[in-house]
C-alpha cells in the first residue's frame, strides 16, 4: 500500500546516504593524477572524466565535493517524503499528529545511522535550529496571525505569557531545588542556579509544536488565539530568563541589584525586538511601493527583511521571535495592497511552503537527535519534572484564568483552562536551548530530561488532547444542553452588548484602535502605499473578487447540514442539525476569522478576503451603514440614501483594499429572492457569502449581486 | 479630583440622573464625554446618523435595532438624559444599592435587561414575539447562507419550546423563563460601568 511504498522509500534513502559515506574514503584517489594537462586546468578535481583512452577513470564518484547541500537536501527529502507518505496512510494522521509521525521517522533514521556507523547521529544544532529553521515558521505564523483577533485578546495573551511563564519558570525551578535536595546522593550537585536555569527552558511553551496539534483540533478561535499567542509572547520571557540565568552562574555572585537589572532587562527585550520589527515592516512596506518594475522579486522583499529583522533582533540579544512576528504583521497589509495579485499568491505560498518544509525537519531531527550517546538517566529527576511541569501549568492557568475572567466578558471556560494547561506543549526551543547551557558535570541529564519531556508532551498529550477533549464536551453536554431559543437569544444579547459597547466607546479597545485607525489612514497609508492603488474603484475590486472565486472554483463549499424535510414533529437527529447550524453560525459573532490553519492556504486566504469586511474590524477607511427600512417613519426622512434593493442570500465579497472614507455609492441590480417579508421591516447590509452555497441547489452557482450601502450625503 | 465636580455642572441635572441611574459621577461625565464626541454637529442631541457614524456598529447585524432602541417611540433625537438612561440598563447590578419597596424598579434589574432584549425582536411593541419577529432576526444573524427551510425549522423549534399559552407567540413572561437558567447580568453587564 501507499505506506509501505513510502516506508521502502524512506529506508532506501537512509541507506544510500551511509552508503554514500562508506564509499566516500576509495573514490577520490584516483581522479587528480590521471588528467591529462591537455584536457585544460579548468577540469575540476572531481568531475566526470571525458571518455579517454585507458589511464582515465570512466565513471567516478566525487561525493566530497557536493557533500554538504548533498546531505541537507537528502535530509529536507527525506522529511518531505515521510510527511507526503503520513497523509496517503489512511486513518493514522486522524489518531497520531503529525508531529508524533515525524519525531518516530526520526527515530527510525536515526536508529539506523546509529545502527549501520555505530556513532551518534548528527544532532540537531543549536545555531541552524535557531538562525535557520525557526525563523520561516514564526515568519508564517506572524503573517496569517489573525490580527484583529490577537489585539483584541492582547491583554489576556500577555497576562498568560509573562505572569504565566514567571509562575511556572520559578514554580519548576524552586521544586526542583527541592527535589534536588531531597536526593542529595545523585542529584547533590545542581545547584539553585542550574534548576532555575532548567526551569526557564522547560517551562516555555513552543510554538511549533503548539500550532502542529491544535490545527487538527478544531478549536474555536479565540482558544486558538490565546494558546498560540502566548506561545509567541512568552518567547521574550523566557529568553531575558535563560540567559538571566546564564549570566548569573558565571557571576561569582549574584545580588539584588542584578535580579532589578534582569526584570529591566524583559521589558527591554521584548520592547526592543517590537522596535526592531516595526522599523523593519515599514522599510518593508515603502521598498514595496516601488516594486511596479520588477514585480517578481517583490515576494523577496518580504522574506529578506522579515529575516533580517530577525537576524538583527537576535544581534543585539533581543527576542527574534517577537522582531520577526511584529515585522511580518506591520507590513503585511500595504506589502499586500502594494504588490501583484500573482506576488501575493507568491508570498503566501512560499511562507506555507518553508515553515512546512521547517517544522517538518524539526521534527525529524528531534527524534535522530534522541539516539545519541551523551544521556545520563535519573529516575527521581526526570519523573519530578514530568510532574512538576504539568502541576504547576494547571496551578498557573488556574489562578490566571481566575482573576482574568473577572476583567473578560467572554469567559474562558472550564475546557478552554483545560485545553490551555494540557496544550502546553514543549518542543524544540527547549532542545535547542539546553545544548547551549555551559558544560557542568549534570549537563547530560538536563539533555535527557528534557528530551523525555518533550516527548513526553508531543507524544502523550499531543496524541490524548482530543479524546479528552470530547469526553469533556460529551460531560458538558449530558449535564446542560442549551435549548434553541437560549442559543439564539444568548446571541443576540451577544450582539447587543457588542453594540452597546460600541456606542459607549469602550476606553480600553476602541479608543486605542480609532486612534490608530485615523493615523493609520492620515499618514502611513499615504506614505507607504502606491499612489495608484491607494483608492481602486469598488466596481473593479468587486470584479476582481468575481475573477480571482471563479479561478478558485468552489473548493471550499462543505455543505451545511442536509436539508431536511419540513415537517412538523422535530426528531432528534433535527435538533443536531439545528444546533449545528446555530453553533456554526451565531459563533463567531464578534470574531469572523476562521480557525488559523497551517497547512491549508486557501481557506485563510479566500475567507479572510471574503469575511474581512464583516468583522468589526478597523477596515480602513470603509463604512458600512444601514438602517432600518423607513416604512415605520421612526427616523426622521433626512436619512441616508440608498441603494433601493432587497437583500439576497450572497453577496459580493469586498476585496481588503482600501477606500478613502468617502466611499463611492455602489449598487448593482440583485437577484432578489424575495426571501425578505415586504411588509415588515428588512434589515439591510451587505452579507458576505464564503464559497458556501445553498445545499438545495436553489441559489444559482455563483450570485453576483450585491449591495453597498451609500452613506449620507452631506 | 475637584475639577470633576465643577465639569459635572455643565452637564443638565446631573444629580437626579446619579439619583435615578446609579451612574457614579465619574461615569455619567465618561458618557458625557462620549455623547459630546458623537454628536458630530454639536446641537446636544444626537440623531441616528449620529449612531450610524460608528463604524463597528453598522457592520452589527442588529445594529440599527439597538440604534433604534435609544430613541422613544416618535422621536427623532436622543438627549443625554435619554442616553444615560437607556445605557443605565447595562450596568451590572452588583452595585445597587438597597432599595426600599417604594422606588421603581432599577434600570438594571434582570427584568428590565430582559426587556430591553425583548424590545429589540419586538419591533412593533405589541408585546409578543411573533413567528415572522424572530424569523427577521433570525436571517440577521445567520451570517452563512442558510435556507430558509431551515431558518423555518429553528423559528418553529424556539417558538415550540418557548410558547407555554399555545398563541404562535412569545409573550415577555414566556421570554423571561425560557431565560431563567441564563445569567443575564454576567451576559448584559459592561464591566467598566459598573
Amino acid at each position: 500500500m501507499a505506506a509501505l511504498w513510502t516506508l521502502s522509500l524512506l529506508l532506501s534513502a537512509c541507506l544510500f546516504w551511509p552508503a554514500c559515506l562508506a564509499l566516500n574514503p576509495p573514490a577520490e584517489l584516483p581522479q587528480p593524477h590521471n588528467l591529462p594537462p591537455s584536457l585544460g586546468a579548468n577540469s575540476s578535481d572531481g568531475g566526470l572524466s571525458v571518455d579517454l583512452p585507458m589511464p582515465l577513470r570512466v565513471f567516478s564518484v566525487d561525493y566530497n565535493h557536493v557533500q554538504a547541500p548533498f546531505e541537507i537536501v537528502l535530509w529536507i527529502m527525506l522529511a518531505s517524503l515521510a510527511k507526503l507518505g503520513f497523509h496517503w496512510s489512511g486513518r493514522v494522521p486522524a489518531v497520531v499528529p503529525e508531529s508524533c509521525l515525524l519525531i518516530m521517522v526520526g527515530l527510525l533514521v536515526g536508529g539506523v545511522i546509529y545502527g549501520v556507523r555505530h556513532s551518534a547521529p548528527p544532532t540537531l544544532s543549536a545555531d541552524a535550529f535557531f538562525l535557520f529553521l525557526l525563523p520561516p515558521i514564526v515568519l508564517d505564523a506572524g503573517y496569517f496571525l489573525p490580527g484583529k483577533l490577537f489585539f483584541e485578546n492582547l491583554g489576556t495573551i500577555l497576562w498568560y505569557a509573562v505572569l504565566g511563564t514567571l509562575w511556572n519558570v520559578l514554580g519548576i525551578g524552586l521544586s526542583l531545588y527541592g527535589v534536588c535536595l531531597l536526593a542529595p546522593s545523585s542529584l547533590g550537585d545542581i545547584s539553585l542556579l542550574h534548576c532555575l536555569l532548567f526551569g526557564s527552558l522547560i517551562a516555555a511553551v513552543d510554538p511549533v509544536a503548539v500550532l502542529s496539534v491544535f490545527q487538527e483540533m478544531h478549536v474555536n478561535d479565540q482558544l486558538h488565539i490565546l494558546v498560540f499567542g502566548e506561545s509567541l509572547l512568552n518567547d521574550a520571557v523566557t529568553v531575558v530568563l535563560y540567559k538571566l540565568f546564564e549570566s548569573f552562574l558565571r557571576l561569582p555572585s549574584v545580588s539584588g541589584l542584578d535580579v532589578l537589572l534582569g526584570g529591566c532587562r524583559v521589558l527591554v527585550v521584548g520592547l526592543g525586538g517590537l522596535f526592531v520589527g516595526l522599523f523593519f515592516g515599514l522599510v518593508a512596506a515603502l521598498t514595496s511601493r516601488f516594486t511596479s518594475r520588477a514585480q517578481v522579486i517583490a515576494p523577496l522583499f518580504v522574506f529578506l527583511y522579515s529575516y533580517l529583522s530577525y537576524l538583527t533582533s537576535e544581534m543585539l540579544h533581543l527576542s527574534g521571535i517577537m522582531a520577526i512576528v511584529t515585522c511580518a504583521v506591520t507590513m503585511k497589509q500595504y506589502v499586500e495592497a502594494n504588490v501583484s495579485e500573482r506576488s501575493k499568491t507568491s508570498i503566501q505560498y512560499f511562507l506555507k511552503m518553508w515553515s512546512s518544509v521547517s517544522e517538518t525537519l524539526i521534527f525529524v531531527f528531534l527524534g535522530v537527535s534522541t539516539i545519541q550517546d551523551v544521556h545520563m538517566w535519573s529516575w527521581p529527576f526526570v519523573c519530578s519534572t514530568l510532574l512538576l511541569c504539568l502541576i504547576w501549568r494547571a496551578t498557573g492557568v488556574l489562578l490566571l484564568t481566575a482573576v482574568v475572567n473577572k476583567l473578560r466578558r467572554n469567559t474562558v471556560t472550564f475546557r478552554d483552562q483545560f485545553i490551555i494547561a494540557y496544550g502546553g506543549l514543549r518542543g524544540a526551543i527547549c532542545f535547542s536551548l539546553v545544548f547551549l547551557i555551559d558544560d557542568f558535570p549534570k549537563k547530560r541529564l538536563f539533555i535527557t530530561t528534557t528530551i523525555v519531556v518533550i516527548l513526553f508532551t508531543v507524544f502523550v498529550q499531543g496524541m490524548t488532547i482530543k479524546p479528552l477533549v470530547e469526553l469533556l464536551d460529551v460531560k458538558r453536554k449530558k449535564r446542560a444542553l442549551p435549548t434553541v431559543s437560549e442559543e439564539i437569544h444568548s446571541r443576540l444579547i451577544d450582539h447587543l452588548l457588542a453594540g452597546i459597547e460600541d456606542v459607549v466607546g469602550y476606553w480600553g479597545q476602541h479608543y486605542w484602535k480609532d486612534k490608530f485607525e485615523q493615523f493609520n489612514k492620515k499618514y502611513l497609508r499615504r506614505f507607504l502605499i502606491r499612489e495608484d492603488h491607494q483608492a481602486p474603484s469598488s466596481i473593479l475590486r468587486v470584479y476582481q473578487e468575481l475573477e480571482r472565486r471563479d479561478q478558485r472554483g468552489d473548493e471550499e463549499a462543505p455543505p451545511l447540514v442536509d436539508p431536511r424535510s419540513h415537517s412538523r414533529p422535530l426528531l432528534p437527529e433535527e435538533m443536531d442539525s439545528i444546533r449545528r447550524i446555530l453553533s456554526r453560525n451565531l459563533q463567531n459573532f464578534n470574531n469572523k476569522t476562521p480557525a488559523y490553519s497551517r497547512h491549508t492556504l486557501h481557506q485563510d486566504a479566500t475567507m479572510d478576503r471574503t469575511r474581512k469586511p464583516l468583522h468589526r474590524h478597523q477596515s480602513l477607511g470603509e463604512r458600512y451603514t444601514f438602517n432600518t427600512q423607513g416604512e415605520d417613519g421612526e427616523f426622521s426622512g433626512s436619512r441616508r440614501g440608498r441603494a433601493g434593493l432587497s437583500r439576497s442570500h450572497t453577496v459580493c465579497s469586498m476585496s481588503p483594499r482600501p477606500v478613502l472614507q468617502d466611499s463611492s455609492v455602489l449598487a448593482a441590480p440583485s437577484q432578489s429572492r424575495g426571501l425578505v417579508d415586504p411588509k415588515s421591516s428588512a434589515v439591510r447590509k451587505e452579507q458576505i457569502s464564503s464559497q458556501h452555497q445553498a445545499p438545495d441547489g436553489r441559489a444559482p452557482k455563483k450570485q453576483l449581486s450585491f449591495v453597498l450601502e451609500s452613506e449620507k450625503q452631506q | 479630583m475637584g475639577s470633576k465636580s465643577s465639569s459635572l455642572n455643565k452637564i443638565p441635572n446631573a444629580q437626579e440622573l446619579m439619583q435615578e441611574t446609579g451612574f457614579s459621577a465619574a461615569h455619567i461625565l465618561r458618557l458625557y464625554e462620549r455623547f459630546e464626541f458623537l454628536d458630530v454637529d454639536q446641537m446636544g442631541e444626537l440623531r441616528p446618523e449620529d449612531f450610524g457614524a460608528i463604524r463597528e456598529l453598522s457592520m452589527n447585524p442588529i445594529g440599527d435595532r439597538i440604534i433604534s432602541a435609544f430613541f422613544s417611540p416618535g422621536k427623532e433625537t436622543v438627549d443625554f438624559a435619554s442616553f444615560v438612561r437607556i445605557l443605565a440598563h447595562f450596568r451590572s447590578t452588583e452595585t445597587n444599592r438597597t432599595r426600599d419597596g417604594a422606588q421603581p424598579e432599577p434600570a438594571n434589574s434582570r427584568t428590565r435587561k430582559l426587556k430591553f432584549a425583548f424590545q429589540l425582536y419586538d419591533q412593533d411593541r405589541d408585546g409578543k414575539i411573533s413567528r415572522e419577529e424572530l424569523l427577521q432576526v433570525l436571517r440577521t444573524m445567520m451570517e452563512m447562507q442558510v435556507t430558509e427551510e431551515q431558518l423555518q425549522s429553528i423559528a418553529e423549534r424556539a417558538i415550540q419550546e418557548a410558547d407555554l399559552d399555545q398563541d404562535d407567540a412569545i409573550s415577555f413572561d414566556e421570554f423571561r423563563k425560557s431565560m431563567e437558567k441564563v445569567d443575564i447580568d454576567h451576559k448584559m453587564s459592561i464591566r467598566f460601568l459598573s
